[in-house]
């Protein structure tokens, strides 16, 4: 039988890889090669996944190097020759094997002010917003995201500034920027700025690149580049 | 890390820096969109220069005297005194892990320097 | 403790334009005291600045000349893609900027080496 050697990594993050063979098949998911090592081999391997159709967000991990969700990651799309190294997702502290702590990556959002500040009551009626009205289309453009922390995990930003919000974060805000219901834009911008905010971003565009709901976060913190500066500008700061 | 989280979470705060980082950032684009031109014309002249024998008086006889000149170089190296030492600032933040107050006086100093030894060049060729 | 990234996950156009970018800025910043100072030289009068002149006929620093100007031209092709990024609209043309950057950059560098 064809079979796959798979380098996954054991323990936390002063662990090592260890080797496994496991049976090459058709359609073969990477998220199947994990699961199949824990349900076959060693039932103490540790990771996370619960939707296995790509809504979830939680099976993202590091295949061959790169940020993946892998439950739709084709074994075939990303082998190398008949090897597999499989990693924890890079940039965040690494709990056991394939799991990572998400709690950094997730207090960013709320840092970024990613929480949506209603304005209305219930005596108001529904607002009404046109879908081609530039800011629900620029909110569409980043609204999919279903927070698997690839473009963390990805960002370089992060690696060399850990307290950088991160192109999960920063999409998340611009999004709410662009939401006319909201009523907390000032405090947002504010929210976003500083060293650690939009302005530290590069433009390496590997968020935009490695994002599996092919959102480009790239494009949302230059919007928020824009706006904080005007913001600064115009002394609203 | 965390512990800062907590903090920011609970409210609306003002990110730390917000102000600074946000005009250094308008002065790095302002001072970009300047240096295109500038360094347009500067490689123009390069290639010029170059193709037509690059000597002392070649040099000075396009500068000496030449108050648009003077005023060009003026501006080319206002424009590079505000870019470089932002450039170099993050650069020193981001692989030399050198965050502290102490490396914002040591940029600002390298753009002080920048700034009165690039007059001085441009001085020099109008004024030989 | 983090699982730090390598190049693989840093392989790709836009990653390597920023390190160009970074680099070549580095490059021209470390650069500009010499080229200030030897403009300055002319205080000292033109046959000073022949002197000078004169060592930009060796070989090696011919070399070093067409690398700043190449270094140079990336620099600015490769910033006016990042503002165009920054400041135009989105629409996906990232790969075609950074194409047009690097041919913009190359044929500067040619056009400088082909004129020494």
């Amino acid at each position: 039988m064809n079979m796959l050697q798979v380098s996954v990594w054991r323990g936390g993050a002063d662990g090592e890889y260890r080797n496994y063979e496991v049976p090459r098949q058709e359609s073969q998911s990477v998220l199947d090669v994990v699961t199949y090592i824990q349900r076959s081999i060693d039932p103490t391997l540790s990771y996370r996944f619960a939707c296995r159709v790509g809504m979830c967000g939680a099976c993202a991990m590091t295949v061959n190097g790169v940020a993946r969700w892998t439950c739709r990651t084709h074994v075939a799309k990303v082998v190398k020759g008949n090897a597999i190294q499989i990693a924890p997702l890079a940039n965040l502290p690494v709990v056991k094997d394939l799991v990572t702590d998400m709690r950094e990556f997730f207090d960013k959002w709320a840092r970024a002010r990613g929480q949506f500040a209603p304005q209305a009551t219930r005596k108001d009626a529904f607002a009404r917003v046109a879908s081609d009205s530039p800011g629900r289309v620029a909110a569409n453009a980043g609204i999919e995201c279903i927070g698997c922390g690839v473009c963390y995990a990805s960002c370089d930003v992060v690696s060399w500034n850990p307290d950088y919000l991160g192109p999960a974060a920063l999409n998340r805000a611009w999004t709410l920027v662009n939401d006319v219901r909201d009523g907390a834009r000032r405090e947002r911008l504010a929210a976003v700025a500083g060293d650690a905010g939009c302005h530290a971003c590069h433009t390496h565009l590997s968020c935009s690149e490695r994002c599996p709901k092919n959102i480009a976060p790239t494009a949302s913190i230059a919007g928020l580049k824009r706006a904080v500066a005007l913001a600064a500008w115009k002394g609203e700061l | 890390m965390s512990s800062a989280g907590q903090t920011y979470a609970a409210g609306s705060a003002t990110a730390p820096g917000a102000k600074f980082e946000a005009w250094l950032w308008i002065a790095q684009r302002a001072s970009a969109a300047v240096l295109a031109l500038c360094v347009l014309v500067h490689l123009v002249t390069i290639i010029y220069a170059v193709r037509h024998g690059l000597t002392g008086a070649a040099i000075l006889g396009r500068t000496q005297g030449n108050g648009a000149a003077l005023a060009f170089y003026t501006l080319y190296v206002l424009a590079i005194a505000v870019h470089a030492p932002i450039g170099l600032r993050t650069l020193c933040q981001e692989w030399l892990g050198w965050r502290s107050a102490s490396l914002n006086w040591v940029v600002a100093g390298i753009a002080l320097a920048l700034f009165a030894f690039g007059l001085r060049a441009g001085w020099a060729v109008f004024s030989a | 403790m983090t699982m730090r990234n390598d190049y693989r996950s840093r392989n790709h156009p836009a990653w390597w334009a920023f390190l160009v970018h970074r680099l070549s800025g580095l490059a021209l910043s470390l650069f500009l005291p010499f080229h200030f100072w030897a403009l300055g030289q002319a205080l000292q009068g033109e046959a000073r600045l022949d002197t000078l002149l004169k060592w930009t006929e060796l070989p090696l620093l011919k070399f070093t000349e067409t690398m700043l100007v190449l270094l140079l031209a990336a620099h600015l092709t490769g910033g006016l893609r990042l503002l165009a990024l920054e400041f135009l609209p989105w629409r996906g043309w990232q790969k075609s900027l950074l194409a047009w950057a690097a041919g913009a950059a190359l044929a500067a560098g040619l056009a400088f080496a082909l004129a020494l």
